[in-house]
């Protein structure tokens, strides 16, 4: 039997991973921008869990409305790697690092 | 039906502004280079329209007018905070044209960005659902992102869009997270429900305060209050400073706005849980911001970092949790946006074509080359050190009767050390901008526009004129917020 916890379990897993690697990642920006798609994704199963839980579907709906916002965050992040691509030749995570003081 | 009609005439103004900046983003294909001007005037013309409309139908304090069911809320506070962020986003675009053209990158996408930011802004101080403040925190957000790649050839701006883009992507996750505690806690994603099922105990207690720690981690990241500061100073240097002025000043209020909503619209009832999360907040932001902006020779990056000095008093402010609380917290909100948009206003309009004005060297003997504008960056410094009769003495005031009235004296005393290490470093700009000989190097005049330096006295100006306001202000906020 699969419980409500076991959803929770998994979707805090998710988080952690998500979490961590934005954290550790010292390479790539892609990889910073996938693990900020999993972040998104963790949210979306504890909605979904906490929805069919409590019977009540407004946390389904908001799913709908987090993922429509993150293509559209996807897009503007992948834009902006783009740019910074074609103005630093580089995406590497520390190599970015003319802005200090 | 009658009733969907109905709530929707409160959403008046945010539908002007959001056919506004559809019409601009067409326009804009249709008109040549030359003749830009329209765009400007046209988007000047959709915030006074919105400002009208706001007006027109001004909800006095204790009136609520609720739209889609409670997720919409149009009351005292989201009216006048709409207010300040139409003259706010109007200053943005009087002094960014000038700055924005010498560099080639006055485009009509500007004026699109900035109001689309601008609706995201109005939606969250408007928030009476976790929806509504997910989405209107987001549309602020990709906005803002956008706006700082606005010099796509720049590797600066790309690097610092980066930058905030990966940041504040996670603190939205961060956010939504909590949402999604909060709603399993409570079985609804409304704010007032929420709140009712945190007082009477149906809620589960844990579930509640996890929630609200990843709520308080986004809010801290929208202020960029310490730890969650880093992004600030690099987006502030590294942007345009056009868009520093929009990205540094109106954002505080959206994220004043928001924290209000979450914290005292629907967890009130946790207050002893979130008032020492938020007072530890507070204090690193005053002790690590202020020290660092002591070492800056960017005057950007110093702004950046004093950001935290005043982010601290809004936070302590709000963490008082009293109606005086959020009064004076909104007062100070208020001040310190209209004294942010005056000091990066300044740096815009002594920006030249191949000069930016941003290194602290550059304001050497300004008072010889350009003494108005050296007066005028004097009042805003001076008023953002505290120093009586400006507006930031009276702010700083009320913030700390605020705080000992909840009987925190020693976060008052505290907060109160900090603020004198911060008037050093606003008072060394005076002082080197009227006791020390200019630098050798021909220095560009700036820009002679009647329209700009009005727009930029007035704002500066504010800051003595609120001798006589303060009293007014005050007593509207605590009328709002009882």
């Amino acid at each position: 039997m699969i419980t409500l916890g076991h959803y929770l379990t998994l979707s805090t897993a998710l988080f952690c991973i998500a979490v961590a690697g934005i954290f550790l990642n010292r390479r790539n920006v892609i990889v910073l921008l996938m693990a900020l798609e999993l972040l998104l994704l963790a949210v979306n199963m504890n909605f979904v869990a906490f929805s069919r839980y409590l019977g009540d579907p407004a946390g389904q709906v908001f799913v709908f409305f987090i993922l429509t916002v993150a293509a559209a965050e996807a897009a503007i992040g992948l834009a902006i790697l783009v740019v910074l691509f074609r103005n630093r030749a580089t995406i590497d995570v520390d190599q970015l690092d003319s802005l200090k003081g | 039906m009658n009733e969907f009609a109905f709530g929707l005439s409160l959403l008046l103004p945010e539908l002007v502004v959001l056919s506004g900046l559809c019409v601009l983003l067409l326009l804009d294909l249709w008109i040549s280079p030359s003749r830009r001007g329209i765009t400007h005037f046209l988007a000047l013309l959709t915030l006074a329209f919105a400002a009208l409309l706001t007006l027109r139908e001004f909800h006095v304090p204790g009136e609520v007018g609720k739209a889609f069911g409670g997720m919409f809320l149009r009351d005292a506070m989201s009216d006048g905070l709409k207010t300040a962020l139409y003259l706010l986003t109007g200053a943005v675009f009087v002094y960014g044209r000038g700055y924005l053209a010498e560099r080639g990158l006055w485009k009509g996408e500007f004026y699109v960005l900035v109001l689309a930011a601008l609706l995201g802004m109005m939606a969250l101080t408007s928030a009476g659902n976790l929806l509504a403040v997910y989405l209107g925190l987001e549309l602020m957000a990709l906005s803002s992102y956008a706006l700082v790649a606005f010099d796509r050839d720049a590797p600066k701006s790309s690097e610092a869009a980066i930058k905030y883009f990966v940041l504040g992507a996670l603190a939205s996750g961060l956010m939504l997270y909590g949402m999604s505690m909060l709603y399993g806690a409570s079985g609804s994603l409304d704010l007032a429900s929420i709140r009712q099922a945190a007082l009477d105990g149906s809620a589960s207690p844990e579930l509640l305060r996890l929630g609200t720690v990843f709520l308080i981690a986004g809010i801290a990241f929208k202020f960029g209050a310490a730890p969650f500061h880093t992004w600030l100073p690099d987006v502030y240097q590294g942007s345009p400073s056009a868009i520093t002025l929009f990205v540094g000043s109106l954002p505080k209020v959206a994220a004043f706005a928001m924290a209000y909503r979450l914290l005292e619209g629907g967890l009130s009832p946790l207050l002893e849980f979130w008032r020492p999360i938020l007072i530890a907040i507070a204090m690193l932001s005053l002790s690590l911001g202020n020290v660092v902006a002591l070492a800056q020779s960017n005057l950007k990056r110093m702004l950046a970092y004093s950001n935290m000095l005043h982010v601290g008093f809004i936070l302590i402010g709000l963490s008082s949790g009293t109606t005086y609380g959020y009064a004076s917290a909104m007062v100070y909100t208020l001040f310190y946006t209209v004294a942010a948009a005056g000091a990066f206003g300044t740096i815009v309009v002594l920006s030249a074509r191949g000069f930016e004005a941003e290194r602290i060297e550059d304001y050497r003997g300004l008072a010889r080359r350009a003494p108005w504008h050296a007066f005028l960056m004097m009042l805003l410094m001076a008023s953002l050190a505290g120093f009586p009769p400006l507006f930031g003495f009276f702010a700083k005031i009320l913030i700390l009767k605020a705080v000992i009235g909840a009987e925190l004296i020693e976060v008052a005393v505290f907060a109160l050390i900090f603020a004198v290490v911060g008037a050093f470093y606003y008072l060394r700009i005076v002082k080197l901008m009227f006791f020390d000989e200019p630098a050798e190097e021909r220095i560009p005049a700036p820009a002679a526009d009647p329209a700009v330096r009005f727009a930029l006295s007035v704002n500066a100006l504010i800051q003595l004129l609120a001798l006589f306001a303060w009293g007014p202000l005050l007593a509207f906020s605590l009328a709002t917020f009882s």
